[in-house]
């Protein structure tokens, strides 16, 4: 033990602490996960060793998803391993060997893409590698390649039986010309794919809690810091008590840095101390941002016309001369993601060397930024990815904050620096979901159909400024409008547009993104037409979704499944939404119960989820019961509210989270399909605040249009 | 000084998490005297001289815990940072209650956030662990 503690000068010895395993075996030093895997390595994706160990390197961050588990299985199915087998490594930043292939030459995990974009490109690595090694055996053993298989980590030699393990090929294979075009397996001789079974990789690990998060990593000579940033966004430093912050025992640095200023310590509780002694004062701007002014603001703007982002037929002439109309407004709060794990990072500079170990989404932008920071090349940034606990976006951002911080922290105090947020700095400090306003005005014909549907978006760019800036177009933030734009009903006259009003407030993709706040305003807003129109509203989505068959099959399901139409006693009802969120469709039926004084219980919600392929059928189905759960709290309870430029809410207190005895019956079904694999991190999120809405609509005969819905029966 | 620094940065013991700093989402629960306690709000001068069992001391990975082993049968991890906290609570429960029924598993795990989702597979777990399979 280094000193005596503050406290009372306890130390360790004072304790009986009862351990075992490997929680102790914590010499952390040089060791990290990503680590380049021993052994042969036909390609950027897999390694075997002489001993037949299969390593699978995997170029996306596990933020509780599951692509640390699902990513090594499309390897493993071509390889002809047991994923239970495969150790998984995480790559290195590197934008040419481990981009998303869907964002060019940029390394990142968003948008629900991993499997998507890895779903060719890993089972042709795993394919390429057993062709070579099949081919190394064929050589070994003087046999013809078309009498040898590969099975579970070995090369059989059917007419003799004989087997050689890939550690006895893979001398030999390492001397071959990777194909150009290895073989996939059909889909008829999958055995891992799509099939349930299969453990996530990381499972034993996170219950005996030897996973390695950030904040977890000890370098020698480590110090660890906290940053007193501005409360109000836009205010500037205007003095803090250095000296005092300094008397705090443990607390070795006190400078500014660009967002503030810097408390370095050796140990994160004295760094906290120290930060709070620091008493740091800011000159706060005399325009300060509201809650209630944006919303005035915004609200002003749902009378104008903003810029177009969908239109057919003429909505606004159909609207003039309609018999029967029908309008409404809804709003949707700023939030914050709340990872369970608060941001941090670790970083170690060298001259020409920079290493950083986070867990964050953004590897090769974040590299980027760490590399400006730094005054070195991006190719001098390490970035080891480490496990993340939780995200939904917010490890994905344009100036990648906590990075940047890390940096320039480091490169004033010459040793390795743990950079950690707090709860608060994370509740309070933003990136949000951004607040939106929604106005609706549609026409109905005699028959209670919509004829004319006029869709006003009111809400912050998320892309403006940002590394995806150029998908703007036309002053349309495509994430603004996705889910409304693409309206899936078939309405004869749509129009569909955007104003993107500037605030001080930073915001961000959050799960779902867009779909976050259009699909509850959209199926929400459908089914007033439904009600209007004297409709059932499983009738009405099944009406105008007749040339939409995969919509169309996920809402058959989940209806079907939910007994929809079947009587419910007094004080609960049920609500159907259908949303298609990064190509996949997700239908959810939610039952709700209204207590005595309006309290609201979901007592259950039936999901249906067309994903493709669902590759790891077991994590489909968790990232659904995932989303559900993550959009309760949001529908529930979730807002950030701004007052005086700064949040009102701080920790978990003030902006609540679903509990245990929340949680309702969820029910998962996943509908067959061939198609290649899309998004299920996010869609599970968009139907579930308006399913929600609906049911309370259906129990009550109360419509709430804004969210979160809290008390509001 | 609150007794999860002690643990996490003094004796490397980093299964115990850090979650909000204010008794609010349990990820850093562990166990003093057998008790379940929020080492956040726990001051290493009220722990002093007790027994403190984090969950490096549940059980090893070679012989998990029922409640580790239970979280790995149910898939009851996502991103894991709230884990830890859940299956010491999860321990704590039955160690008083061999066979809690879901009312009870709900009741203790209450103070227990999970941002990822995974609330229906951590009742199935603990469930589990207590012998009521499934349910």
């Amino acid at each position: 033990m280094k000193r005596a503690v503050p406290t009372g000068g306890i130390d360790r010895r004072t304790f009986l602490i009862t351990t075992a395993g490997a929680g102790l075996a914590l010499a952390v030093g040089d060791a990290h996960a990503d680590t380049e895997a021993e052994g042969w390595r036909p390609n950027a994706f897999v390694a075997i060793g002489p001993d037949g160990k299969v390593t699978v390197t995997v170029k996306h961050l596990e933020m509780g998803q599951g692509v640390a588990t699902g990513l090594p299985v499309l390897v493993a199915e071509e390889l002809e391993v047991d994923p239970a087998q495969v150790s998984v490594a995480f790559a290195p930043a590197d934008a040419k060997r481990y981009n998303n292939l869907f964002w060019g030459p940029s390394q990142g995990t968003g948008g629900s893409t991993a499997t998507a974009n890895s779903w060719e490109q890993l089972r042709l690595a795993g394919a390429a590698a057993r062709e070579m090694l099949v081919e190394a055996a064929a050589r070994i053993l003087r046999a013809d390649a078309a009498s040898l298989s590969a099975v579970n980590g070995g090369v059989v030699h059917s007419p003799s039986g004989r087997r050689l393990g890939y550690g006895e090929l893979v001398s030999v294979a390492a001397k071959l010309t990777p194909p150009s075009a290895p073989a996939l397996k059909p889909a008829s001789q999958f055995r891992l794919i799509g099939r349930d079974g299969v453990k996530r990789s990381d499972s034993r690990v996170k219950s005996d809690g030897t996973a390695q998060f950030g904040a977890d990593l000890r370098l020698p000579g480590m110090l660890t810091a906290l940053v007193a940033r501005p409360p109000v966004w836009g205010a500037r430093p205007d003095g803090h008590d250095r000296k005092a912050a300094l008397a705090v025992p443990g607390v070795m640095a006190v400078f500014p840095i660009p967002s503030g200023i810097a408390v370095a310590a050796s140990s994160f509780w004295a760094a906290h101390k120290g930060r709070e002694a620091l008493n740091a004062r800011w000159a706060e701007p005399a325009d300060k941002v509201s809650t209630e002014s944006l919303r005035r603001d915004w609200t002003a703007l749902l009378g104008k016309a903003g810029r177009p982002a969908a239109a057919r037929g003429d909505a606004e002439a159909i609207l003039a001369q309609a018999a029967q109309r029908q309008s409404a407004t809804y709003e949707l709060p700023y939030l914050a993601h709340a990872p369970m794990e608060p941001l941090n990072c670790v970083v170690r500079l060298a001259p020409g060397k920079c290493e950083i170990w986070t867990g964050c989404q953004f590897q090769t932008h974040d590299q980027a930024m760490a590399a400006k920071a730094a005054g070195l090349k991006p190719e001098q940034v390490e970035i080891h990815t480490m496990l993340a606990g939780g995200s939904f976006g917010r490890r994905a951002n344009p100036t990648s904050d906590y990075i940047v911080e890390g940096v320039e922290v480091a490169k004033v105090l010459n040793t390795p620096v743990r950079l950690m947020w707090t709860r608060e700095d994370d509740i309070a400090g933003a990136y949000y979901r951004p607040m939106a306003l929604h106005g609706f005005e549609a026409a109905l014909d005699e028959r209670g159909m919509p004829l004319a549907w006029r869709h006003r978006v009111v809400c912050q760019s998320i892309l403006d400024g940002g590394p995806f800036a150029g998908m703007i177009k036309d002053g349309i933030d495509p994430v603004s409008v996705e889910g409304a734009s693409n309206l899936p009903y078939a309405i004869p006259n749509l129009a569909v547009d955007l104003h993107s009003p500037k605030a001080p407030v930073p915001v961000l993709w959050w799960r779902s993104v867009g779909s976050s706040h259009t699909a509850f305003a959209t199926e929400c807003f459908l089914d007033e037409l439904a009600q209007a129109g004297g409709k059932d509203p499983l009738e009405l989505r099944r009406a105008l979704l007749a040339d939409q068959p995969r919509h169309l099959a996920v809402l058959e399901l989940a209806a079907a499944k939910a007994g929809w139409g079947s009587p419910l006693p007094a004080g609960k009802g049920r609500g159907i939404a259908v949303h298609e969120s990064f190509h996949s469709f997700v239908a959810q039926v939610v039952e709700v119960s209204i207590g005595a004084k309006g309290e609201i219980k979901v007592d259950r919600v039936v999901c249906a989820v067309d994903c493709g392929v669902a590759v790891t059928p077991d994590v489909v189905r968790a990232q659904m019961e995932g989303g559900i759960a993550f959009a309760l709290s949001a529908a529930l309870f979730g807002e950030i509210t701004l007052k005086d430029g700064r949040a009102e809410q701080s920790n978990f207190h003030d902006y609540r989270c679903l509990r245990m005895n929340e949680m309702p019956r969820v029910e998962v079904h996943i509908v067959p399909s061939a198609a290649p694999p899309t998004g299920v991190g996010e869609p599970g999120v968009p139907p579930l605040a308006p399913a929600l809405a609906n049911a309370i609509f259906a129990a009550t005969g109360k419509r709430l249009r804004k969210l979160p819905l809290g008390e509001q029966v | 000084m609150p007794l999860v620094y002690w643990l996490r940065e003094e004796l490397g013991l980093t299964g115990t998490h850090l979650g909000c700093g204010k008794g609010e989402c349990g990820a850093c629960t562990v166990l003093i005297d057998g008790q379940p306690a929020r080492s956040c709000r726990t001051t290493l001068g009220e722990a002093a001289g007790k027994v403190v069992t984090t969950i490096e001391g549940l059980g090893t990975p070679e012989a998990p815990h029922p409640v580790q082993a239970a979280f790995v049968e149910e898939q009851a991890a996502q991103c894991g940072f709230c884990t830890p906290g859940m299956v010491v609570e999860g321990a704590a429960l039955l160690a008083r209650t061999a066979q809690p029924d879901l009312a009870e598993v709900k009741e203790a795990l209450d103070g227990h956030l999970c941002r990822c989702g995974s609330h229906q597979r951590v009742l199935k777990a603990v469930m589990r662990a207590g012998g009521r399979d499934k349910s």
